[in-house]
């Protein structure tokens, strides 16, 4: 465990609050016939890819590329999936392969 | 109710056949970091998110500030808030039940409720119930399955962790695929790499997040209305 018993916890029960809180949100503010405003639509159409590209940078935050394996498993991991999912548009078939591909990668040839 | 669910269960299998394997992967690397099944069983009964449960394993192994897991678990899921939107009026007359309904939109369970038409002899607030319900078990069973097998066979899982990584990817790829302007995919790789190079790796995403969100509420209206699909 990194986090101890408690901070585990609350760390859960902070990411089930809040998952449940932006699904409950939209019948809070909205149940009553009003129009959401424009600012928020705009958000919903412009946020969600931005977002999965900083995810995508926030997982390989402790990549270095200048030492250890260089970053290459992981580079080279992700344009399989990427490759992979523009050719068969399969989403577990991507992640699966490119993952299975990962854990030889990083026990073999890197390890 | 065990007729509705049993009627149910047809609709909801591509669900089951996606759910099982994410779930369980989510396991693996929840008992890598780890934490028992009771930890898995619970955090699928509660939070029931795919990418945000990946993305709580990343915390606990973390240690994660409660701040940043609440912004960035907001941001992940802020897609559903527009789920949510479009289900309001099909949640109308649901009654208590809605309470469920509310809680357990997944994109999975979104997907199949928007496309799929409530078979005649059900009624609709059943059929929403009943498939939200039986969704929920899949992810459920995959989870705790994985958490088992990972924390009771002894083979080497490492590296499964970049199970979140290739998610990422394969969702990089079909937000790509969905939008025609790219310019905030773009600037959700081009701000984080400049933050991780000037704050570093521990301390870098909030400010991401909050430079990202606020560039483009400021570009609202500039960038070309495109009308496309809401989220995946």
């Amino acid at each position: 465990m990194g986090a101890d018993f408690t901070h585990s916890l609350i760390i859960v029960i902070a990411a089930a609050i809040t998952t449940a809180g932006v699904r409950y949100l939209p019948f809070i503010l909205f149940d009553h016939g009003k129009e959401p405003p424009k600012w928020i639509k705009y958000l919903g159409d412009v946020l969600p890819p931005a977002i999965m590209s900083v995810l995508i940078i926030y997982c390989l935050r402790n990549v270095n590329l200048l030492s250890g394996s260089h970053g290459i498993p992981e580079l080279l991991c992700i344009a399989v999936a990427v490759l992979l999912h523009i050719w068969r548009s399969n989403v577990l078939l991507s992640i699966c392969v490119s993952t299975v591909l990962y854990m030889i990668l990083v026990q073999t040839v890197f390890a | 109710m065990i007729n509705i669910l049993r009627k149910s269960v047809r609709y909801s299998l591509p669900v089951f056949f996606g759910y099982i394997p994410l779930g369980f992967a989510f396991g693996i690397m929840l008992s890598d970091a780890g934490y028992n099944p009771v930890w898995a069983f619970f955090m699928a009964l509660f939070i029931f998110a795919g990418t945000g449960q990946f993305l709580a394993v990343e915390f606990l192994a973390a240690g994660a500030d409660i701040p940043q897991v609440v912004l960035l678990t907001f941001l992940i899921n802020f897609r559903h808030f527009f789920y949510g939107l479009s289900m309001i009026p099909k949640y109308k007359g649901t009654g208590i039940r809605k309470l469920y309904l509310m809680f357990g939109l997944t994109d999975e369970t979104y997907a199949l409720l928007t496309t799929t038409k409530v078979p005649d002899d059900i009624k609709k607030e059943d059929f929403y119930f009943a498939i939200t319900l039986l969704n929920h078990s899949y992810w459920i069973m995959g989870c705790v399955l994985g958490a088992t097998v990972g924390s009771l066979v002894n083979i080497s899982f490492k590296g499964i962790d970049f199970v979140m990584t290739a998610l990422f990817a394969v969702l990089v790829v079909e937000q790509w695929k969905s939008h025609s302007n790219h310019f905030p995919a773009l600037l959700g790789f081009c701000v984080p790499i400049i933050a991780l190079l000037l704050i570093g790796p521990d301390n870098f995403l909030i400010p991401t997040l909050i430079v990202v969100s606020f560039v483009l509420l400021c570009l609202q209206g500039k960038l070309t209305e495109r009308g496309d699909k809401l989220g995946r």
